[in-house]
C-alpha cells in the first residue's frame, strides 16, 4: 500500500508573525520556515505504517515555491521514500480548494491506498484540504485522528470530536486528517539527512497538471488585530478576591 | 438572499447556545432555514430561535453521528435555491463544510468572525495574529462562524418544522462510537466562566484543583495542550489556535505561560485572570489581573475565599 503526505511550509510556529505596515499582508521576509507541525505528524503516522509492514512507500507532495522543496527534504530525512515538488505559479497563499484539486491529479498518477494530511496549515488555519479532497475523489474521509489502524482494507479511526472522542471506519482508498494526539514527530537524525539529500523528488508546476489556480477568496486586508492591554498585578489572593468583586464577576 | 444553517446538535439535543449564535451571523445574509440531524425535539427547539424562518430535520441514524458523507449529502439536497451554508466553526462543521465547498467548487470560509455584507467576511489567520477581509467570488458562500464572536438570536419564534429524508446512505464510512464527556459543567464555548490548567498543575489528580474553582464559580474547565497531551485533561477541552476558541466574561489561566496558540483561542474574554509563579510568563501580558504564586496554595486558597 502507498501512503501520499502533503506537506506545506509555513512559518515557524515559534516565530512572532507580524502584518505588513500597509495592509497588505504578513511580513514573510527573514522569518524561519518550517514543515507545517500538523504535517510532520502525518509523514510520523505515515512512517510507523511503514514500519509496521502495512505501507509500501510514503510519498511526499508539497505545493508552493521552489523552496518548498527544503520542506520535502524534511520529510524524507524522517523516513518518507521520495518526493513531488509543485511549483505554484502565483505569489502568496494557495488556497485550499486549489491544493485539493491539484491533489486529485497526484492521487490519479499515483494510485494511493491512502493520503493523510495535517487537519489545519498553521498560516491559514482553514481546516479544509482534506475534506475537499475527500469530496473531490468521492472518497471518506476521517478527520481529526487521534489514534488509526488499518486492517482489512479499513482504517479504523479515534477522533477528536466536540465532546470527546469519536471511533469510525473509513473505507480504503481515504483520506486522514491528523490532530496533535496522534504521535510525536521524530527527529531526523544526521545520518538520515545526508541520506535525504539522494532521495528521488520530482519537480513539476501547477501549469502541467491543468488546473485553474486563481483564487476564490479574494483578500482584500489584512490587518493587526485589536491588542489587549496588561492589566494590573494583585499582590495576594485577597487582592484578586476583592477585584472580582469590584467588577461583579463572582 | 436564503441561507441553509447547519445547527448544532450533540448527543441528540439541540446545542441551544451555540445554533443561535450562528443564526445571529446568518440573519445577517438572508432569510434562515435550520437544517437539524437529530430528532424532531431537536428541531422545534431550534424553530423556537426567533432569527430562524424554517427548520428542517433529518431523524436518520445515518447522519446523527456526523459523518461528513451522509450530512454533506444531505445539506445539498437542502440546498436548492440558498446562497449561503453556515454552520458553527465547530469540530462538527469543519469536519463537513469544507466537504459540501468542494462539491459545490467554492471556498470554504472558515472561522469567520465577522460578516461584512453578503460575500465579505473577516476571519482570523496565524494564530489570531491577523485578521483577513476576503471576498468571496463563488455563487454560494460556504462559511462557518466563531460562535464566540456573535451575540446568541433570542427565543420566541414559531418557525414550522419539517422532516427530511437522506436520499442516500455513504456506504465509505460507518460509526463505531462516541465516548462523549459528560461532566455536567456549563459547556466550554458558551459558558459565562472558563478556568484553565496548564502543564503548571502537574498531574490528572491535581487537576481537580482546577474543576473545584470551576465548580465553586459554575464556570466551565478549560485546558493548555499542554495539560491535554500530558493526560491532565481530556482533548474537547483544549483551548486554543487548533483547539476551542472561548470569549467568556472571566477567563482564569491557571498554571498557563501563555504561547501564541494559548492566547488564540481566549484573549477575546473579556476579563482575563492568571495566575502563575514565573512574573515573566507572557500570559501576565494579557492579563486584567495578575497573581505571582504557587497555584497549590493560590488556587485552594481562592475557591475558599470566594
Ligand atoms: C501546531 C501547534 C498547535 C498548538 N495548539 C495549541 C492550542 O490549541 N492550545 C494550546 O494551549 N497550546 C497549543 N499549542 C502549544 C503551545 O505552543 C504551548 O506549548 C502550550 O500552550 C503550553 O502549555 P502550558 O502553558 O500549559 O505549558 P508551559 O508553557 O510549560 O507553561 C507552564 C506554566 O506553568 C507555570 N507553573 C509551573 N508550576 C507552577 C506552579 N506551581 N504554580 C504556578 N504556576 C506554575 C510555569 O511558570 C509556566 O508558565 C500548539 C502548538 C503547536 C506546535
Amino acid at each position: 500500500m502507498k501512503i501520499l503526505v502533503p506537506v506545506k511550509r509555513v512559518i515557524d510556529y515559534n516565530v512572532k508573525v507580524k502584518v505588513k505596515a500597509d495592509g497588505s499582508g504578513i511580513d514573510l521576509a527573514n522569518v524561519k520556515m518550517s514543515m507545517n507541525p500538523f504535517d510532520e505528524i502525518s509523514v510520523e503516522a505515515a512512517i510507523r505504517l511503514k514500519e509496521a509492514g502495512t505501507a509500501s512507500e510514503v510519498v511526499l507532495v508539497s505545493i508552493g515555491d521552489k523552496k518548498a522543496s527544503e520542506t520535502i527534504r524534511a520529510g524524507l530525512a524522517m523516513g518518507a521514500d521520495r518526493g513531488i515538488l509543485i511549483e505554484a505559479d502565483t505569489d502568496g497563499d494557495i488556497e485550499p480548494l486549489v491544493v485539493a484539486k491539484l491533489l486529485v491529479k497526484v492521487v490519479e498518477e499515483e494510485t494511493p491506498q491512502l493520503v493523510i494530511l495535517g487537519k489545519q496549515a498553521i498560516d491559514n488555519d482553514m481546516n479544509a484540504t482534506g475534506q475537499m479532497l475527500a469530496a473531490l475523489l468521492g472518497w471518506g474521509q476521517a478527520t481529526f485522528a487521534s489514534e488509526m489502524e488499518i486492517a482489512d482494507g479499513k482504517a479504523v479511526v479515534t477522533r477528536e470530536v466536540d465532546g470527546g472522542l469519536q471511533t469510525m471506519t473509513v473505507t480504503l482508498p481515504a483520506i486522514i486528517t491528523t490532530d496533535l494526539r496522534l504521535n510525536e514527530p521524530r527527529y531526523a537524525s544526521l545520518p538520515n539527512i545526508m541520506k535525504a539529500k539522494k532521495k528521488p523528488m520530482s519537480e513539476k508546476t501547477t501549469a502541467d497538471y491543468g488546473v485553474d489556480t486563481s483564487p476564490r477568496l479574494k483578500v482584500i486586508a489584512t490587518e493587526e488585530p485589536a491588542g489587549r492591554e496588561a492589566g494590573i498585578r494583585v499582590g495576594s489572593v485577597d487582592g484578586l478576591v476583592e477585584k472580582l468583586k469590584e467588577m461583579g464577576l463572582v | 438572499m436564503a441561507v441553509l444553517l447547519l445547527a448544532e446538535v450533540s448527543g441528540g439535543t439541540l446545542a441551544l447556545d451555540a445554533t443561535a449564535k450562528v443564526a445571529t451571523a446568518a440573519a445577517q445574509l438572508g432569510e434562515v432555514t435550520a437544517l437539524v440531524c437529530g430528532p424532531r425535539a431537536a428541531g422545534e427547539a431550534a424553530g423556537k430561535i426567533a432569527a430562524i424562518s424554517k427548520v428542517l430535520v433529518c431523524e436518520d441514524e445515518a447522519v446523527a453521528n456526523g459523518l461528513a458523507e451522509n450530512v454533506s449529502q444531505l445539506l445539498l439536497d437542502n440546498a436548492d435555491g440558498m446562497t449561503h451554508i453556515i454552520s458553527s466553526a465547530s469540530n462538527a462543521g469543519k469536519n463537513v463544510l469544507p466537504r459540501v465547498a468542494a462539491l459545490l467548487d467554492a471556498m470554504v470560509i472558515t472561522d469567520v468572525i465577522k460578516i461584512v455584507d453578503a460575500q465579505t467576511f473577516k476571519r482570523p489567520i496565524y494564530a489570531g495574529n491577523a485578521v483577513q477581509t476576503v471576498v468571496s467570488l463563488d455563487a454560494v458562500k460556504v462559511l462557518s462562524v466563531r460562535t464566540a464572536a456573535f451575540e446568541a438570536a433570542g427565543e420566541g419564534g414559531y418557525a414550522a418544522v419539517e422532516v427530511v429524508a437522506l436520499t442516500g446512505v455513504s456506504a465509505l464510512t460507518a460509526h463505531v462510537e462516541d465516548k462523549l464527556v459528560a461532566s455536567g459543567r456549563p459547556e466550554l464555548t458558551s459558558a459565562k466562566i472558563v478556568v484553565s490548567g496548564g502543564r503548571g498543575v502537574g498531574s490528572e489528580t491535581d487537576f481537580a484543583l482546577i474543576s473545584a474553582l470551576a465548580d465553586k464559580l459554575g464556570g466551565a474547565v478549560g485546558a493548555s495542550r499542554a495539560a491535554v497531551d500530558s493526560g491532565f485533561a481530556p482533548n474537547d477541552l483544549q483551548v486554543g489556535q487548533t483547539g476551542k476558541v472561548v470569549a467568556p466574561d472571566l477567563y482564569i489561566a491557571v498554571g498557563i505561560s501563555g504561547a501564541i496558540q494559548h492566547l488564540a483561542g481566549m484573549k477575546d474574554s473579556k476579563i482575563i485572570v492568571a495566575i502563575n509563579k514565573d512574573e515573566e510568563a507572557p500570559i501576565f501580558q494579557v492579563a486584567d489581573f495578575g497573581l505571582v504564586a504557587d497555584l497549590f496554595e493560590a488556587v485552594p486558597e481562592l475557591t475558599e475565599k470566594l
